[in-house]
């Protein structure tokens, strides 16, 4: 069963992520990235951290790919076609080496599986481990302080982006 | 079969390197982007696949920042998207050459 569930949400977020990268409408783009996220989410399930799973469908699948939708939105471009001209050398380059990349990923881990770690099953602890109780736990006693200091990191980017985003007065 | 870390590993590898064409082939800068977080995503699955076979949930508290993280990239990001197509009026990548030579 799990076998199963696992191959199913391996093939959809695959096929989701290759979508993502060769449309050439940036809001299907972003269509196709919500359906990575949610298969993601369903990893995050089945390695038993569901607050994890909350917060990627929360933060990611809602609030920044909203972010990105209303930025497609605001920028109204047009055909979307004329933006993507001709394959240049630096593109198949740059394919052959992303490609590469990923054959010596591969390698790597098929010359040392797991990275050296021993292929158990962990049982129920580890599903107890990545609720919101025990997450909580931790994050408020043994990193609180990198916990405060991803707040102030998020008011920086608040003000940043107005900022950034404010249109200049001339 | 069991599902196994290795699984989750090959598959995150598989992810990252759709990410890295990504990156490496469009021109589209909000694609490029999307791209990134693709790549980030991995990476997270990646240690949240490690926290669990390795019963740490310090892995998890690493994802947590990572997503803090990833949310203010792309507040930053997105804005600064919106600054260089006020200023170029596109998205292309190509077109923003001026710091070369």
């Amino acid at each position: 069963m799990q076998t199963i569930i696992f191959a199913l949400l391996a093939l959809v977020s695959l096929f989701s992520a290759i979508m993502v990268v060769t449309r050439k409408n940036p809001v299907f783009s972003i269509l196709y990235l919500v359906l990575t996220f949610f298969c993601f989410a369903g990893f995050y399930v089945m390695l038993g951290a569901t607050f994890l799973a909350a917060i990627q469908i929360l933060v990611y699948a809602g609030a920044i790919m909203v972010l990105f939708l209303f930025v497609v939105m605001m920028l109204n471009l047009r055909e979307p076609e004329e933006l993507e001209g001709k394959n240049t050398l630096w593109q198949t380059m740059g394919a052959v080496v992303a490609i590469g990349f990923g054959l010596l990923v591969l390698a790597f881990l098929g010359r040392s599986p797991g990275a050296g770690v021993p292929n158990f099953q962990p049982g129920e602890e580890a599903y107890v481990m990545g609720g919101a109780k025990a997450l909580g736990k931790l994050l408020f006693t043994e990193f609180v302080f990198p916990f405060e200091i991803a707040g102030v990191l998020l008011l920086a980017a608040v003000i940043g982006a107005v900022a950034l985003a404010k249109r200049k007065r001339v | 079969m069991v599902i196994g870390l290795n699984h989750y590993l090959i598959l995150a590898a598989l992810l990252f390197t759709i990410g890295v064409v990504g990156v490496l082939t469009r021109r589209n800068v909000l694609i490029i982007m999307m791209s990134v977080e693709l790549m980030l995503n991995s990476a997270n699955l990646t240690l949240i696949a490690f926290s669990h076979y390795l019963l740490n949930a310090v892995g998890q508290v690493f994802v947590f920042f990572s997503m803090t993280v990833a949310a203010a990239e792309v507040g930053i990001g997105l804005a600064i998207i919106v600054t260089i197509f006020r200023n170029t009026e596109s998205l292309d990548i190509a077109k923003l050459n001026l710091l070369k030579n």
